[in-house]
Parts: structure tokens; C-alpha cells; sequence
């Protein structure tokens, strides 16, 4: 896979005895919507975070684009922010900015990190809004906000600087069966417009409808390697 | 039930022992107010001696009693005595017209003369109250010599001081704080035995006597203890008591012939006739005395407010350095932090407030008004301090990660969500801490700031009563304090934490 743009070598974590990560080595390509899935402390969730910078780990190196963490020793600031503007996380509860306005939620990291003026985020905060589908809900605070858009309002906080690779920890724990339809057209239409995809998940079904790879973690280790063969661009 | 036989011998064994006690005359003072007139006996601490000591044993003997000392702080013996804690005041408590009028007091049986002393340097250019325009001159709060000092004040421009003991005038007087002492000869004399560097001078600013003081509904024993005092002036014994403690001068002979002739004494003499003062008045209805005192007791408001507005807005900020160290600070600074806190959490701000304005004085002469601000400011920012610790850490990690996962710095996330969410969790009890503070303030009354507790503690004692004062005081604290707590309620609906 020449065109990855994730690629994770010989990871290893550990904490006290137990290994958390064990040599987790994957690659994702560019447009690539990747499933991992285990069942729960299984590790899928650490996976994610070392990738989006906040578990540092002792082994091995992963690679985002042109940018690269190294086990062993924690990340400098620089490092840090520069794997930041490639990878951009929804976390499985959301964790929306309790103070802030859905809008400002969104336009908080353009404004403060990218140095973007007000109105252009707030413009494009207004075009993700109209996107996701969430867009009379701008002025809501978080804690007035459904299970299901709070998901689409953390998404676009997420997309909001424009990362080429997202991160989504457990996107249908909180929805109905007819929200993850939504869910899955929604990241099909992500990857289409160019956007590299790894969720974190163990349901089954939605990976396996949604997903062009799937990867199988067990005791921090990824044992299986599957491929669905969908193609997401054919869903929609 | 009858009582069994046992029973009922034990039960009149005891009235029997019961009834062979002496009665007791309990009197009031307090010894805390020193020597000569009441103080805790060097050789046996649990032991008081003084001339007031002695006039209660002359006085007990007379209606074979025995004396028993019941200590009560000076500034309350009046309230004391009138609910009944004790028989009679005697702690070189000075005759006023409220006194008369509200307490059944006994005969003079000491005349003391108001002086007023300065620095040694000073003794040509001070020599009375008007002389003093534009200086500070202290004394006791709640004395006839705070009342002439008041007067001065409208009549003269000088600034009246008040302290909560005799003490700190004179030392402050040597430091340079205030430039004038106005208290009684014996308080002055007794001083200048242990302080030196100050003059009384020679021309006293008003008359005052020592009497005892009963309970209204006392008035027979008081009457028959005014024969026993003319008979001790008679006899020479209360000379022989005077002359033992050092405080027997000319103006006692004038004043026993005057008694003992039956003549009515005034209870102050002022000897500036320019001075109008609430003593020399005479008793004033509560309603006269609330209108006379209400101006005073705003401005002693406005004291209080502004000292607690500034002394809050510094705690909030040298708390939130201190809760910001202790949570973003390498271990040393965090360690440093937190035994000011501890230390200052665990010892009383009574004494960090006399440390700061009396303690350090030979090395920073602090102005009394920055030494209660400070004190006030450094003693809040440790409790404000931990409320903000508690609050920064309550912000869940996941709010933080979802910040530094967007891009934001260190700097960034706790601007934009770490300390805007600790604030709001901070608030309500922050509200609770600057309403303490209204309150609290009345503490600095110690470092001679006449705040409103302390204006009101004055304005009863001048009265006798603290039903108008006491009233007027609560009306404006609760003036000050209720539109802050309305105004903190409306700012947590707004700002409400959602659920956990």
C-alpha cells in the first residue's frame, strides 16, 4: 500500500504487566473507510488515541502523512501539533464544549489554532451544519442537544480544521437503526470527498455494511484482517 | 414515691451544706484589662488583683458576701450586667448619661481626667485637641474619649482613631501612626511605665469617673452599696486601696467632699467648652441617637463594602495563581503552594491580621487600611485558591482531549475551556466566600478600621442598647448581601452546569 496515509509499525503499550498494544502493525490508504473491531477493552479505542497523539506508547512508530510518532519517548509540541492538523477525533461521547454554543463549539479551533477570522468560520461552520443536516441547531447548547446531534455537531467541530484522516470512537453506540443508516451515507459521502476514515466499533453489522477494511483486535493484537470489499462511493 | 430513708438523709445533708454557703456578690471585669485595675495576679494566674478588685472585696464584705470575679470582655460588661451574668460592673467603668439612664449605677468612687499625649519631639506643638487639625488621634473605641474625639472631629478636622485596647495607641503613637493619644490619667501613666518616648500634657480635655454598675431592677442593693462606698470615703479605706495601687491624686478628696456632702456629680466634665460630644449631651431617645448615628453608620458601610469588593478581587486573583500553580506547577512550587494555603487555613486571621499591621511594623509600617485589605486578601486567596484547584480539576479529561485533539495549545485550552467551565463550577460557592467576606471584614476592627460592626459596636455602647443599633446594622448587611447573592443566583441559571 504505497498511497497509505496511516501506517501503524510494531505499536506496543503496556501498563503494569498488561499489554495494552502488542505489535498493532495496519496501513490505511487515502479514502479508505477502516472498521476496527473487538470486543470491548480489546484495545480499539487505544489504537485511536495513540494515533490522534494523546497515549503516548513505547514502542514502534506511527506514521500520518509526513508525520511521525515515535514510541519510546513522549511527542514534542511540535510534533504534536502537526499530527493534530492531519487527524481530527470524534470521541464515542462526543465531549462537546459544555460552555459553548454548538457554533462556537465548531468555530473555537479555527479561530484560536488555525488563526481563521470569525466570519470565514463561521461561514464554514454554517456549510458543515447544512451538510450534516444539524444546521437549526447552530445556537443549541450541548447539554439541549439528541444523542444523535450532538454526534453530527462533534463531527463538524471535528472537520471544522479540515483534517485529512478522521478519527470515530463507537459512532452508533447511541443511535437507533434508522440514525445509522444516516450515519453510514453520512461517512460514505465523507470518503468521497476525499476524507481517510478509521472507526473504532464492534458492530458488526454496520462495519461490515459500511467499511472497505476491516480489522479484527484482540488482547491488543490484530489478528485478522478483513476485507468486505465494499466500496463506499457505491453506497450512496 | 416517698424518698427511701438513705435518700432523704442525703438530700438534707445537702441543703444543709447548701445553706452554709456564704452568698456571693458575682462582679464583672475584665482582666484583660491590666493593672491597676484588674489583672490575673502574676504569682497565681487564677488569682485577679487590682483596685477595682479590691472595691468588689469592700463592697462584698459590706453585705457579707463573698466576692466571686466573673470575666466578661470590657466592651460587653454593660449588656452583662443588665441580663443578669453578674451583680455589679467594676472595671474602671466611667460614668456616662446612658449609663444613668439605662443601668442603675453606683456613686463615683474614683475621678480620672482625660489628657492627651504626644510624641516627646511634639510636646510644643500639640498641646489640645485643636492643635490636632488634620492628624489622627486615637483611643479606645467606645469611651467617653472617643465621644470628645468625635466632637473634635466636626469641630477641629482631626481624625479620631479607635483601638480596641490601650496598648497599640501609645506604640503606634511611637511609630508614627496616629499623632495623639486621648485616654484617662491612669491608663496614660500606666503606660508610660512601660513605653517611652511620649508626653501627657499638663492640661487635661475633660472630667470622668469610675463607677460601678447594677442591673436596673438592682437599684436597692445599689443603694445600700453607695452607703458602704460614702463609708469607705469616710473611713479612709478607699483612699488606703487608691493610695496601694498608685492612682491616688488631689481630685479625689474634691470629689469624696462633694458626695459626701450630698451633691450631685455630673457624670463628664468637658473642659473644651468648643466641643459638642454625645456625653456632654446627655441621653439621647433611641430614635434621636439612630438618626444621629445613621450617617456614620453608612459611611462605616461603604468601609466595609469597598475594603471586601478590593480584598475579594485581590484574593480572586492571587487564588487563582495559587489553585494554577498547584494544578500547572513543577513539584517545588506546587509544595510551596500548598503550605501557604495550610498554613494560612490553619491558623486564625485574627492573628495574621495583628502579624501584618502590629508584627512587622518596625520593618513595614503599614497604613491600617492596606494591613486589613492584605490581611483580608492573603487570608481568602488560600480558601478561594482551593475552590478554584477543586473546580479546574472537576473539568472532565475528555473536555481537555477533545481541545488539544482540535489543534489548541496547552495556553489555549485552559483560556478557552478548562478555566471558563472551573468558573462556573466555581461560582456559586466563590458568591458564598465574598459574602463571608462582608462579614469577615468586621474582623479588621482590630486595626483601628471603623467598619460598620465596629461603628455599631460604638453607637450601642454610647446608647446602652443594641436593639436600634443592632437592627439598623443587620438592615445594612443584608443591604450589601442579598443583591450579591441574587445577582450569583442569576449567573448560575445562566451559566448552569449541566448534570454530571
Amino acid at each position: 500500500m504505497s498511497d497509505a496515509l496511516l501506517r501503524l509499525q510494531d505499536v506496543g503499550l503496556g501498563r503494569g504487566t498488561r499489554r495494552i498494544l502488542d505489535g498493532v502493525a495496519f496501513a490505511v490508504a487515502r479514502g479508505d473507510l477502516v472498521a476496527i473491531m473487538g470486543p470491548s477493552g480489546s484495545g480499539k479505542t487505544t489504537i485511536l488515541r495513540t494515533i490522534a497523539g494523546l497515549e503516548p506508547f513505547e514502542r514502534g512508530e506511527i506514521v500520518v502523512d509526513d508525520v511521525r510518532l515515535r514510541g519510546g519517548a513522549p511527542a514534542g509540541m511540535g510534533t504534536l501539533r502537526a499530527i493534530r492538523r492531519k487527524v481530527g477525533m470524534v470521541f464515542q461521547f462526543h465531549h462537546l464544549f459544555e460552555h459553548l454554543s454548538a457554533i462556537d463549539n465548531v468555530c473555537l479551533a479555527p479561530v484560536h489554532a488555525l488563526g481563521i477570522a470569525r466570519p470565514a468560520a463561521e461561514r464554514r461552520a454554517h456549510e458543515l451544519f447544512v451538510a450534516l443536516g444539524v444546521e437549526h441547531r447552530a445556537e443549541a447548547m450541548p447539554r439541549h442537544l439528541s444523542g444523535g446531534e450532538a454526534q453530527r455537531i462533534a463531527i463538524a467541530r471535528a472537520l471544522a480544521v479540515d483534517p485529512p484522516l478522521l478519527l470515530m470512537d463507537e459512532p452508533t453506540a447511541s443511535l437507533d437503526p434508522a440514525r445509522r443508516v444516516e450515519l453510514g451515507e453520512l461517512l460514505c459521502r465523507l470518503v468521497a470527498e476525499g476524507r481517510t476514515l478509521v472507526i473504532a466499533t464492534h458492530d458488526e453489522e454496520f462495519a461490515r455494511t459500511w467499511a472497505t477494511r476491516v480489522l479484527r483486535v484482540r488482547e491488543g493484537v490484530v489478528t485478522e484482517r478483513d476485507n468486505p470489499g465494499n466500496n463506499p462511493g457505491n453506497k450512496m | 414515691m416517698r424518698p427511701s430513708r438513705p435518700v432523704f438523709v442525703v438530700i438534707l445533708a445537702i441543703s444543709a451544706v447548701v445553706a452554709a454557703q456564704p452568698r456571693e456578690l458575682r462582679w464583672a471585669g475584665d482582666s484583660e484589662g491590666g493593672a491597676p485595675f484588674v489583672e490575673a495576679d502574676p504569682s497565681r494566674p487564677d488569682r485577679v488583683v487590682g483596685f477595682d478588685v479590691e472595691v468588689a472585696s469592700l463592697l462584698a464584705r459590706s453585705l457579707d458576701r463573698v466576692p466571686r470575679f466573673v470575666n466578661i470582655t470590657f466592651t460587653s460588661i454593660d449588656q452583662s450586667i443588665a441580663r443578669g451574668d453578674a451583680d455589679i460592673g467594676l472595671s474602671g467603668i466611667e460614668d456616662t448619661p446612658a449609663r444613668r439612664a439605662t443601668l442603675a449605677a453606683t456613686i463615683p468612687y474614683y475621678r480620672f481626667r482625660e489628657v492627651l499625649s504626644v510624641r516627646d519631639g511634639d510636646e510644643g506643638r500639640f498641646r489640645t485637641l485643636s492643635d490636632l487639625r488634620g492628624k489622627r488621634v486615637g483611643t479606645l473605641g467606645g469611651t467617653i474619649a472617643y465621644e470628645i474625639l468625635l466632637g473634635a472631629e466636626r469641630e477641629y478636622g482631626l481624625r479620631a482613631v479607635s483601638y480596641e485596647d490601650d496598648v497599640h495607641p501609645y506604640s503606634d503613637l511611637i511609630i508614627g501612626r496616629v499623632d495623639a493619644v486621648l485616654l484617662d490619667n491612669v491608663l496614660a501613666e500606666r503606660r508610660r511605665q512601660t513605653i517611652a518616648g511620649f508626653t501627657v500634657q499638663p492640661q487635661s480635655v475633660a472630667i470622668g469617673h469610675y463607677v460601678g454598675v447594677l442591673a436596673p431592677s438592682n437599684a436597692p442593693l445599689r443603694d445600700s452599696l453607695n452607703e458602704t462606698l460614702r463609708g469607705a470615703m469616710r473611713d479612709g479605706s478607699l483612699e488606703r486601696i487608691l493610695r496601694a495601687w498608685g492612682v491616688w491624686n488631689d481630685d479625689q478628696p474634691a470629689l469624696y467632699a462633694r458626695l459626701l456632702a450630698g451633691d450631685q456629680v455630673p457624670a463628664v466634665v468637658v473642659d473644651d467648652t468648643g466641643l459638642e460630644t454625645a456625653a456632654s449631651l446627655g441621653v439621647l431617645s433611641q430614635w434621636d441617637a439612630a438618626h444621629r448615628y445613621l450617617p456614620s453608620l453608612v459611611r462605616a458601610s461603604l468601609v466595609t463594602l469597598v475594603l471586601s469588593c478590593l480584598a475579594m478581587a485581590l484574593a480572586v486573583g492571587l487564588g487563582t495563581l495559587i489553585a494554577l500553580g498547584r494544578v500547572y506547577g513543577a513539584r517545588p512550587v506546587g509544595l510551596v503552594l500548598t503550605a501557604y494555603v495550610e498554613i494560612i487555613r490553619g491558623t486564625p486571621i485574627l492573628l495574621q491580621l495583628f502579624v501584618l499591621y502590629y508584627g512587622i511594623a518596625a520593618a513595614v509600617r503599614l497604613p491600617a487600611f492596606v494591613a486589613a485589605l492584605l490581611g483580608l486578601a492573603l487570608n481568602y486567596a488560600a480558601y478561594e485558591s482551593e475552590i478554584y484547584r477543586a473546580a479546574l480539576q472537576a473539568v472532565s479529561v475528555g473536555q481537555l482531549e477533545a481541545a488539544r485533539t482540535l489543534g489548541l495549545t496547552e495556553r489555549q485550552v485552559l483560556t478557552l475551556v478548562r478555566g471558563p467551565q472551573a468558573f462556573r463550577l466555581a461560582l456559586a460557592p466563590m458568591t458564598n466566600d465574598f459574602v463571608a467576606m462582608l462579614k469577615d471584614s468586621s474582623l479588621v476592627s482590630v486595626l483601628t478600621v471603623l467598619e460598620l460592626t465596629k461603628q455599631t459596636q460604638i453607637f450601642a455602647t454610647n446608647l446602652g442598647s443594641w436593639v436600634v443599633p443592632g437592627l439598623l446594622c443587620a438592615a445594612l448587611y443584608l443591604a450589601m448581601s442579598l443583591p450579591l447573592s441574587a445577582l450569583a443566583r442569576r449567573l448560575e441559571r445562566r451559566w448552569k452546569a449541566p448534570a454530571a
